[in-house]
């Protein structure tokens, strides 16, 4: 099932036939998806339907069993040298944060630059506090995570995967661990981020914030892609049933 | 410290009575007190074999429980080995082992302070290696991922990420070793090392006084450990401090 309305390019990340399984349960059957440089994608689906496998299979914080995946012109395989190239092309935002809690914020965005990047300290103090500004924290520099809101710790946690500049940006359902308040600002910095053409894979429930920046949604359940396509196209007229009920189930409140 | 107090008043009671004499040890007297420095000067070397040995235990526990969080069966199995059978060996054993043992053995003679730094060390460092295990395995999967996601390889996770949150963790099981190794320090008294245990030993044989004479030397033991806990304590809230 390949997306028709990316563009013609070769694309950025390519999954063909993956398949992934926890002992007998097969979390991922098979799937094909292509990202173009750029897109913004999001995937939704019920729990348990593979959508955070998927993407952590592009990064390789899992293993796919069968199938291939190439991200960026990188075969992913068994040896650990392609793991390192990809992940140099890929950032990721988790759903707990996972800031680094014995740092400071400007630690916790410098310590990649600096150890894998090989800046400076002054560079990537310099380039910290541009990402930071970025996502409107820059006077919380010198604090530690757990200072901070969940909110604002999610956007340090974005920051952080901006500072190394990565190609692609992986967001595994980012404001699912948030108190709703906090959700607006959050996704404000992504919609934001979006707009700079960023490529971007989001696996989340906002709806609005799918329909507002996704060039392509994509609907899972149990393991496969079900719908894919333009949010315009698949919030209308949803192709299967199993997406049209999703979409009642969590639109109706 | 008042039960030190307390403690000391109570023996000193007792002495009162006739079957103990203080006066060994009595720092009133000339004689009292050169018995008393000739006890402290094994402070030294007590606090210097202990700490040296302490700081060996603590590299090589971490080098023996890094295989043993490995995903390599071969390297888990090496780690799980070397902790099974350094544990099981009584210390004691292990200071006369190595004194005796290893020149017979190896030809390798040991001075008896490096004897006793090595058999202390190495029992110590299958403690120090299941600390350290436990203390890593704490820490949350997010973190490896977090680093990963930053491309950090596995040198850069542990020294700036992993290593630096199970230490603080592990911190007050660390304190508990370094008060055991000082306790059990006294052990290479056996192969003439000069130590406070040995010197209260060579005291009480010319002095006849066994008693009053190691009623100090626990009292000796009692002092440096409730400093040292003192400063682990100290050191707990400072980088509790650092985080919060």
């Amino acid at each position: 099932m390949t997306n028709d309305n990316a563009p013609m390019i070769e694309p950025v990340i390519k999954m063909r036939e993956v398949s992934k399984f926890y002992g007998d349960f097969r979390a991922l059957k098979a799937v094909n998806l292509d990202v173009a440089q750029g897109e913004r994608m999001v995937i939704c689906g019920p729990s348990g339907s593979g959508k955070s496998t998927l993407i952590r299979c592009i990064n390789r914080l899992e293993a796919h069993e069968s199938g291939q995946i190439n991200v960026n012109g990188v075969e992913l395989t068994d040896d650990s040298a392609s793991h390192d190239k990809i992940r140099g092309a890929v950032g990721m935002v988790f759903q707990q944060f996972n800031l680094f809690p014995h740092l400071t914020v400007l630690e916790n965005l410098t310590l990649g630059p600096r150890r894998v990047l090989g800046l400076s300290d002054k560079e990537a103090d310099e380039r910290a506090m541009t990402y930071l500004e970025r996502v409107r924290i820059p006077d919380q520099a010198d604090k530690f995570p757990r200072q901070l809101s969940g909110g604002q710790q999610q956007r340090v946690a974005i920051a952080r995967a901006l500072c190394m500049e990565s190609k692609i940006l992986l967001f595994d359902e980012p404001t699912s661990a948030l108190d709703p308040e906090m959700i607006a600002e959050v996704l404000d910095v992504m919609t934001e981020l979006a707009s700079s053409g960023m490529t971007m894979i989001v696996v989340t429930h906002e709806m609005g914030f799918a329909r507002k920046v996704a060039d392509t949604m994509v609907f899972m359940d149990q393991g496969e892609i079900v719908e894919i396509g333009p949010p315009d196209q698949v919030f209308t007229a949803p192709k299967s049933q199993r997406f049209a009920t999703f979409l009642k189930q969590i639109l109706q409140h | 410290m008042k039960c030190i107090a307390l403690f000391a008043s109570l023996l000193l009671l007792t002495g009162c009575s006739g079957n103990w004499g203080w006066y060994v040890v009595d720092p009133t007297t000339p004689k009292g007190i050169i018995n008393l420095k000739f006890m402290l000067s094994g402070m030294y070397y007590t606090i210097l074999l202990s700490v040296t040995a302490i700081s060996i235990s603590v590299i090589v526990g971490l080098l023996v429980a890094l295989p043993g969080l490995s995903e390599k069966k071969g390297w888990r199995r090496f780690n799980r080995t070397y902790v099974e059978i350094v544990r099981a060996v009584p210390i004691l054993v292990l200071i006369l082992w190595v004194y005796y043992g290893l020149p017979a053995l190896s030809g390798i003679t040991l001075n008896v302070f490096w004897a006793g730094v090595l058999a202390l060390a190495l029992s110590d460092s299958a403690f120090q290696a299941e600390i350290f295990r436990g203390g890593i395995q704490s820490i949350a999967r997010g973190q490896y991922e977090a680093a990963k996601s930053v491309s950090l390889n596995y040198h850069d996770t542990m020294r700036y990420v992993i290593l630096p949150q199970a230490i603080r963790r592990i911190l007050p099981a660390l304190g508990n070793q370094l008060v055991y190794m000082l306790k059990m320090s006294s052990l290479v008294s056996v192969i003439g090392m000069q130590e406070l245990t040995r010197k209260a030993n060579e005291l009480s044989v010319s002095e006849y006084r066994p008693l009053e004479i190691y009623t100090v030397l626990v009292l000796e033991y009692l002092v440096l450990i409730l400093v040292v806990s003192a400063f682990v304590r100290r050191l707990e809230r400072k980088m509790q401090a650092s985080e919060a």
